[in-house]
């Protein structure tokens, strides 16, 4: 964000450096249950990112000091993989990483009906294993796709996606050129059938206007995820016989 | 049940339930209107709308008979883990035998299989199991698998007709548990029969006319047995 650069971000058509549209999202495949021994897991590669979910959960929290008397806690971990980045990144949590497992896990906490099971945690473990911007929104979108797999209790399904503004425009999903050298970044979480907001971070800046316009592109893009997550897990169930 | 091939109505948390009727478990109410919990299925029984999920651990109730296992000993109690979010301690007093204070190492260790009951639960999720009722009893040897507690029912049948034929096709002895535990004892080839079905039943679990099929499975599984 805000490296000075001469490189083009928006051509003379108006379209973007991978021939995107300024409203178009990456292309988005998912799949649900993916991993054998997990309660729950999911699968997601949105554009050049690469992101498995693992859940665990409910069981009994320990340290028995972090259980809570009334509710669940939530407690995702956000983790890249060292080769998910084009610079080897070293392995283990660092600033970055510790910040966006407390949102994600708040974001998702949101969703859970986490007074059904007091006591317990509910361990959502994502892992980046390529990164192309945007993996905190791709993250909880592919998160709760494993919530739903391991059977928890939601409200509604939580998608991620995010908006911002390159060379003065704004723009739906910034891929990692536009997440580099663009002007600002909104990523949100939004709980579709509501459109309620459980996530919303801005790293750049923006006028007040182009941010109502960012979220309300992001908004529009969410309802296009929710289907694709739907069907993502309706297509477990549907293609057994 | 209807009968042949199909798959039952599948909703997702938070989808909008059309079904009339009074809301049941795995919905939730909001501005009037009910929504699904869970991702499973939509079932109406009694005027009530229920969510079966298709997944997820086993809550206890009080009274269902479960499969546990041995996890930890302690002088007055052993600690089972009966497949639920948190585990459940079994008291020294809820055991057929006579056991005097620190022998509890005697009767039952780390490791071993109990067919037991949930004797009580409490608001905050507290199990405590009973192994004082008849038929309650340590199980020697055999091969626990796990499923998802919510396919139990179908596991079992109507009035146990699914149980039945396993056990009648493969001379196994078979325990499920409430809690999706499963305990089966019986020939190598046997089991691993039962297994393959119960695996067959939980990924089925959600079709009709499963009965038939699994019927057709044994059918050929006994068939492959005696050389046919």
């Amino acid at each position: 964000m805000g490296i000075k650069s001469d490189i083009r971000l928006i051509d003379d058509n108006g379209l973007r450096i991978d021939g995107r549209l300024p409203n178009q999202l990456r292309p988005i495949k998912m799949e649900v249950g993916v991993l054998e021994r997990a309660d729950g897991s999911a699968y997601i590669e949105w554009g050049g990112n690469k992101i498995i979910t693992a859940v665990y959960g409910p069981r009994e929290a320990y340290p028995k000091h972090v259980q809570e008397a009334e509710k669940a806690i939530v407690r995702a971990r956000y983790s890249m993989a060292p080769f998910s980045v084009d610079e080897r990144k070293r392995p283990g949590p660092d600033r970055r990483a510790v910040e966006l497992s407390k949102v994600i896990s708040e974001a998702l906490e949101s969703v859970i009906f986490v007074e059904k099971y007091p006591r317990t945690s509910i361990d959502v473990y994502i892992e980046v294993l390529q990164a192309d911007a945007g993996t905190r929104v791709a993250g909880i979108t592919v998160a709760s796709l494993a919530l739903a797999d391991a059977g928890i209790p939601m409200r509604d399904l939580i998608v991620g996606c995010a908006a911002g503004k390159i060379d003065g425009v704004v723009v739906l999903d910034l891929n990692k050129e536009e997440d580099n050298f663009g002007e600002a970044d909104v990523p949100m979480a939004i709980l579709p059938r509501t459109k309620e907001i459980a996530l919303l971070q801005m790293d750049g800046d923006m006028s007040y206007d182009e941010l109502k316009t960012a979220m309300d592109m992001a908004m529009e893009a969410a309802q296009t995820i929710y289907k694709m997550q739907i069907e993502a897990l309706k297509k477990k169930y549907t293609e057994v016989v | 049940m209807e009968k042949g091939k199909g798959i039952r109505k599948i909703v997702v948390p938070g989808e909008l339930i059309k079904e009339v009727g009074k809301p049941g478990n795995g919905v939730f109410v909001e501005k009037g209107k009910m929504y699904s919990a869970y991702l499973g299925i939509v079932e109406t029984r009694a005027g009530y709308v229920n969510v079966i999920p298709l997944s997820g651990c086993y809550i206890p109730k009080k009274g269902d008979k479960v499969i546990g296992k041995i996890i930890d000993i302690a002088p007055m109690n052993w600690v089972v883990d009966i497949n639920a979010p948190y585990y459940a301690p079994l008291h020294v007093n809820d055991v057929p035998w006579h056991v005097d204070f620190g022998y509890t190492a005697r009767y039952l260790s780390i490791g071993d299989v109990i067919l037991a009951k949930v004797s009580n639960v409490n608001d905050l999720g507290q199990v405590w199991v009973t192994m004082k009722e008849q038929g309650l009893r340590k199980l020697e040897g055999g091969h626990l698998i796990k499923i998802s507690p919510f396919k139990v029912p179908r596991v079992i049948g109507r009035g146990g007709s699914m149980i039945q034929m396993l056990k009648e096709y493969t001379g196994c002895r078979i325990y499920v548990g409430q809690n999706g535990m499963i305990w089966i004892s019986g020939s190598p080839e046997g089991i691993i029969t039962v297994i393959k079905a119960i695996r067959m039943i939980e990924n089925e679990a959600h079709t009709y006319g499963l009965t038939d099929r699994i019927k057709a499975f044994l059918e050929k599984e006994r068939g492959e047995e005696n050389g046919n």
